[in-house]
């Protein structure tokens, strides 16, 4: 076992799968000279070059689309967007054309094709860096959608990813790429169909996924001290939802608190909970609680931005509310 | 590999003009059986008709190999015959079943073809020019001599994917054709109230992609110009942009009321009808008589024929298929 952090590992991941398929390139923003806005991929250009190490210009939706085309003529690239806001110039893109185009060529065509995006608050970048809008591509038939929360994750996700024949999207939390955690070095691709229950208890059904999986399991050691066993459900694989382990969980502690940074209405919180409802509705001791992010375009000022982002205390005293 | 040359045998030469006429009918009367199922409501949703185009597509289409890659637009069906994927399945996509060439997913707006390398109708206007961007450069990271025909519309030069990809083709010089169609028309905004710059060729010198304006009512204008670029593209010469200058004499789509221009604009442009003129053309050499022009228009009706007939007796897709090509897995 390594110890490494988020960003290495996924950089770790980048350089294992250019080593090994001369097919994956990676492309986008500043990701060659500059070493990656998030140092991603710092030092890749030098051991890789700038033919697959390629800078493009400021245009999220023709880059994105090129990565479509260059999916669909045999190649295997890598597309990485400085953040899920700027993503929107490529929403297009990825809705009408990577999502679509194998239901619209009746099968006929697949986009193997994986974009990274740095997505989440937390940093004090204001209403057009900070935004979670995961459940926004979470919503659409045709893609996968990842957010790997720990470090193994990081890097065993991206290698998956890249063995999927369909496009798949991976959110990395910003705030997680300087945390440290322990990876086998030479491990391959890990699983992406499953979440992963990362606290066992009996209490209350923590679900969530990125960055607050942290939040919550903080919560639940605090929890514990006042003798709450809380289970923690890190989601991971926010496309395809994986129904079976969130629905496991609630039926085994009857109670559930769904955390997400995203905006609290149609989000994917509401989703999970509509599912709850649908399937174990009968075993629930108490209704679904939320703790999501605050109705506002994403402050600057670190209080106002602390209290719009689902912290410990909250998670806490929704759960201490419903129990105590 | 390279394209064959344009012919300069006279039997040959022949031989070459009766296919292109052949083409040209082919879609014309394919459109106009169209504008009849239509209104019959055999065929639904969106019907762009390509009708007074055709030189553009049969033309252009010359100049590809089958292992060239084509991406089209939602007014496709032009291309698609050019390119020639049976119109059989065509029109079976047209009806919506399953034995069309998207299995009646993508109707008139999404022909694809994986064989024949046809990657689609786009209906997003502007939206194909980034995936042929990507397309060429694959080949040209593969070291594949292959060129990516890219048609538009003078609609999509309005999005700005038109200028990232055009930027983005030069900056990596890559193998990708743009084909401009310029009908004058972005559904019902003339060009001269959508550009402060009308003329198309010479946006593409901002990019210092090389471009040309070509006369699109004229088939072997269309072929020659293509055939050309096409060559040097595929040479390695990087990026080229073709600016067809044409017009479409139905409506935008059957829904179109025809509200943003005169009758009589439309009437002076089917004075340029391509077919026509390409007709008077060929009998002027006399390489067209009478009675082949009476074989080409019997065995387009055939062929038409046979494709209706092949739509009306295909099968629906089935219920239990509704969500199986999403996704791969």
């Amino acid at each position: 076992m390594t110890t490494m952090t988020y960003r290495e590992a996924i950089r770790s991941a980048l350089r294992d799968a250019m080593k090994r398929e001369p097919r994956v390139f990676l492309m986008g923003e500043d990701v060659g000279r500059y070493g990656g806005a998030f140092a991603v991929s710092h030092g890749l250009l030098e051991e890789f070059g700038p033919e697959r190490i390629r800078d493009t210009p400021l245009m999220e939706s023709t880059f994105l689309g090129a990565g479509i085309g260059a999916a669909l003529n045999g190649m295997r690239p890598i597309v990485e967007i400085m953040t899920i806001n700027f993503s929107m110039l490529a929403m297009d893109q990825v809705l009408n054309n990577a999502a679509a185009l194998r239901y619209m060529s009746g099968g006929q065509l697949n986009v193997p094709l994986v974009v990274r995006m740095a997505t989440g608050g937390g940093r004090q970048m204001a209403a057009q860096h900070s935004h979670s809008l995961e459940g926004w591509y979470a919503h659409i038939p045709g893609i996968s959608v990842l957010a790997p929360a720990t470090v193994a994750d990081a890097r065993g996700m991206l290698l998956a990813a890249l063995e999927e024949p369909d496009p798949v999207f991976i959110m990395e939390h910003a705030t997680l790429y300087p945390i440290e955690g322990e990876v086998e070095g030479t491990s391959g691709a890990c699983d992406i169909r499953k979440a992963a229950v990362r606290r066992q208890g009996s209490h209350v059904s923590l679900i969530t996924y990125s960055a607050c999986v942290w939040k919550a399991l903080e919560a639940a050691k605090r929890l514990a001290e006042k003798g709450i066993e809380a289970e923690v459900v890190d989601l991971r694989v926010l496309r395809p939802l994986d129904r079976e382990t969130f629905l496991a969980s609630v039926a085994k502690t009857r109670g559930a608190v769904i955390i997400e940074e995203a905006w609290r209405t149609g989000g994917l919180a509401a989703e999970i909970s509509a599912q709850i409802m649908e399937n174990v509705f009968d075993l629930l001791d108490w209704p679904v609680q939320r703790v999501c992010g605050t109705e506002v375009p994403a402050p600057y000022a670190k209080h106002m931005e602390d209290a719009s982002l689902p912290q410990v205390e909250d998670i806490v005293d929704i759960v201490e509310a419903n129990l105590l | 590999m390279t394209t064959r040359p344009a012919p300069k045998r006279e039997s040959s030469r022949k031989r070459h003009s009766l296919d292109l006429l052949r083409q040209m009918l082919l879609i014309r009367r394919f459109e106009e059986r169209c504008s009849d199922l239509y209104q019959m409501g055999k065929i639904r949703g969106f019907l762009h008709l390509y009708i007074g185009e055709e030189a553009v597509a049969v033309g252009a289409m010359q100049a590809f190999t089958p292992e060239d890659a084509i991406v089209s637009t939602y007014r496709e069906h032009g291309h698609a015959l050019a390119r020639g994927m049976p119109a059989t399945e065509l029109m079976a996509e047209l009806y919506g079943k399953v034995t069309g060439c998207s299995k009646g997913h993508g109707g008139s707006m999404h022909f694809f073809d994986a064989e024949k390398r046809f990657y689609g109708g786009y209906a997003i206007v502007g939206g194909g020019l980034p995936v042929a961007v990507g397309l060429a450069l694959a080949d040209k990271m593969m070291g594949r001599a292959r060129v990516t025909a890219c048609f538009f519309g003078d609609g999509a030069v309005a999005e700005g994917e038109f200028h990232e990809s055009l930027n983005l083709a030069k900056l990596w010089d890559l193998p990708v054709l743009f084909l401009c169609e310029n009908n004058l028309y972005a559904m019902g905004t003339a060009l001269a109230i959508s550009h402060s710059v009308t003329d198309i060729a010479f946006k593409a010198k901002g990019y210092n992609v090389p471009s040309q304006a070509v006369d699109g009512m004229d088939v072997l204008a269309v072929e020659a110009a293509t055939r050309e670029a096409a060559d040097r593209v595929r040479k390695g010469g990087g990026p080229e942009l073709l600016e067809l200058r044409t017009y479409r004499f139905r409506g935008h789509s059957m829904a179109d009321p025809e509200l943003y221009r005169t009758k009589e604009e439309v009437e002076r442009w089917m004075e340029h009808d391509p077919l026509p003129a390409f007709i008077k053309h060929l009998r002027d050499l006399n390489l067209l008589s009478d009675a082949d022009l009476a074989k080409l228009e019997a065995s387009v009706k055939q062929e038409i024929d046979e494709a209706v007939a092949f739509a009306e007796e295909s099968p629906w897709e089935p219920l239990e298929d509704l969500a199986k090509d999403v996704m791969t897995t």
